[in-house]
């Protein structure tokens, strides 16, 4: 027991540094949101006074927050029910283009986000969707797609069928079995599609940025990046990690609420890569 | 809409077809920006794959502290991508950073210099997708039969044999899956150089993306040349992307 403590400690101490590096960052911007810095409006003591220096900054934070909520909460809603639906239908039902309507949904993995985004501004465009959050959320909607599709397929075909037939012999529709017999039993893979569409619609970058040009639907990741350098060219470093915190705490806290079904996710995608 | 000539403002204004490809490839960033991009790419899918299967071999076996340790790794991952490099732009700036006394007295910076700034970004990375990647090298490992690693220590081997001959062969799906998906993730880098670089310093950390994005709206806004861009992107993609599955089938094989 005691050689096995001599040798345990070093892997201890090596795991534990490690263990720091990935939190520092995160702990230090908690930290130093709230302590005193000069240069920023937290000039002395503690408190919160950089908070609210970001809820002060243009439109204001509750815009867009509720802006990057809207966004989030659409993208989830939609997200949720095409896959609920798309992967009721490939598990239970067999109709015609039924794998080649699967294989396009997973087709939208192929194409690289970034590159499309310029046909998707021209093509959002054209459907009086520019500079619109409903605009944003349909595109993200869309490349959650293939995983949740394929998660809610899986999910759906884990369970067996006799359960659906029983419900049939006691009277439900398939709409009736879906609801009243098979939400309950694929819960853990909805909480895990929801999940994932919430993380990449609150952290998503790249579609606001370019199809957004008006600064009071600006999402909360493009308002605070934006806040940098606009007043008078000086950085508010107090303001950008309150922006951060702002930013990172729903994820993180949701994070380790449904850690057990962010693994889950990755679980099911990896197994069959 | 890569053979048109598409102004921002103003929508199709008819073909301009080789015209769109010729000025894409005559930019004046096209070259440095690939190079810088495939650097770039090379880099981090080295460092991830290597990290990520380093950190799960790590924490492999389910213990109390393993399973805290797993955590530690992915909360990174749960953050955004913008999030994060808004988070080490604070922490790598020569005011209000951790690190800035000590940077400063040694006359260094993170993001002054062309390789620092490359550095730096890469370290960013490295942070906010390690564990991601660990994750999949867990799921990987966790499907090769213990029974495979026991016959080995029947038979005697050591551990690092054990390693080399048993472990990465038999992870070589879950590797193929990882470096496929660090690859076109890292060729298609934009928001960590869009906000912690803005692409500079002397331009030096452009992206094909970042590019594409400053053709399209920044300056030219020009939407031709910048779909003729990605059109070029999305090939070199799937290129890319049949040579490194084809290499993988080639390896099988033998």
């Amino acid at each position: 027991m005691k050689a096995n403590l001599v040798l345990r400690t070093p892997f201890w101490v090596f795991t534990g540094a490690l263990a720091v590096i990935f939190l520092f960052p995160v702990v230090w911007t908690a930290v130093s949101s709230v302590s005193p810095q000069a240069g920023t409006s937290q000039s002395d003591g503690w408190g919160f006074a950089n908070y609210v220096s970001l809820s002060h900054y243009q439109a204001g934070i509750w815009r867009y927050l509720a802006n990057s909520a809207l966004v989030s909460g659409l993208t989830v809603v939609l997200t949720l029910g095409i896959s609920l639906l798309g992967g009721y239908a490939f598990a239970r039902f067999r109709f015609p283009g039924r794998n080649a309507l699967f294989l396009l949904t997973l087709a939208i993995l192929m194409v690289p986000y970034a590159t499309l985004l310029i046909p998707l501004y021209v093509l959002l465009n054209q459907l009086g969707l520019q500079n619109s959050l409903v605009g944003v959320a349909l595109v993200l909607t869309v490349f959650q797609l293939p995983f949740s599709t394929f998660m809610m397929r899986i999910s759906f075909e884990s369970i067996p069928r006799e359960l659906d037939e029983a419900a049939m012999v006691d009277g439900c529709t398939s709409f009736g079995v879906l609801w009243r017999v098979l939400i309950p039993a694929v819960k853990p893979g909805l909480i895990t599609v929801g999940l994932f569409a919430f993380l990449a619609a609150w952290n998503d970058f790249l579609a606001p940025l370019i199809l957004i040009n008006d600064s009071n639907r600006f999402t909360l990741p493009l308002a605070v990046s934006n806040m940098r350098g606009q007043v008078q060219g000086v950085v508010d470093y107090g303001a950008t990690e309150a922006g951060v915190m702002v930013l990172a705490l729903p994820c993180i806290v949701l994070f380790l609420l449904l850690q057990r079904h962010y693994v889950r996710g990755f679980m099911s995608g990896a197994l069959k890569g | 809409m890569s053979g048109s000539d598409w102004p921002l403002l103003s929508g199709d204004q008819g073909v301009n077809l080789p015209e769109n490809y010729q000025q894409a490839v005559s930019n004046r960033f096209f070259v440095d920006s690939v190079i810088f991009t495939l650097k770039y790419t090379v880099i981090t899918t080295a460092l991830l794959t290597g990290l990520g299967l380093g950190l799960a071999l790590l924490v492999q076996q389910s213990t109390r502290w393993k399973g805290l340790l797993r955590t530690a790794f992915l909360i990174p991952s749960a953050l955004g991508l913008a999030s994060a490099s808004l988070l080490f732009y604070v922490l790598y700036s020569p005011l209000a950073g951790p690190l800035a006394p000590v940077m400063n007295h040694f006359g260094a910076s993170f993001l002054g210099t062309p390789n620092a700034a490359l550095a730096s970004t890469v370290f960013l990375i490295v942070w906010r997708y390690a564990g991601f990647y660990m994750l999949l090298m867990l799921v990987g490992l966790q499907g090769i039969p213990t029974d495979v690693f026991e016959a080995a220590w029947v038979d005697g081997a050591t551990r690092w044999q054990t390693f080399r001959r048993i472990t990465l062969p038999l992870l070589r799906p879950t590797l193929a899956l990882t470096t496929v998906l660090s690859v076109t993730g890292s060729l298609l880098a934009f928001e960590q150089f869009y906000i912690l670089t803005k692409g500079g310093p002397d331009n030096s950390t452009i992206t094909i993306v970042e590019l594409i994005y400053n053709v399209a709206f920044q300056g030219q806004n020009d939407l031709g040349v910048a779909a003729a861009l990605s059109v070029m992107v999305v090939l070199a993609l799937v290129a890319i992307n049949v040579l490194q599955l084809r290499a993988v089938r080639r390896t099988d094989e033998n």
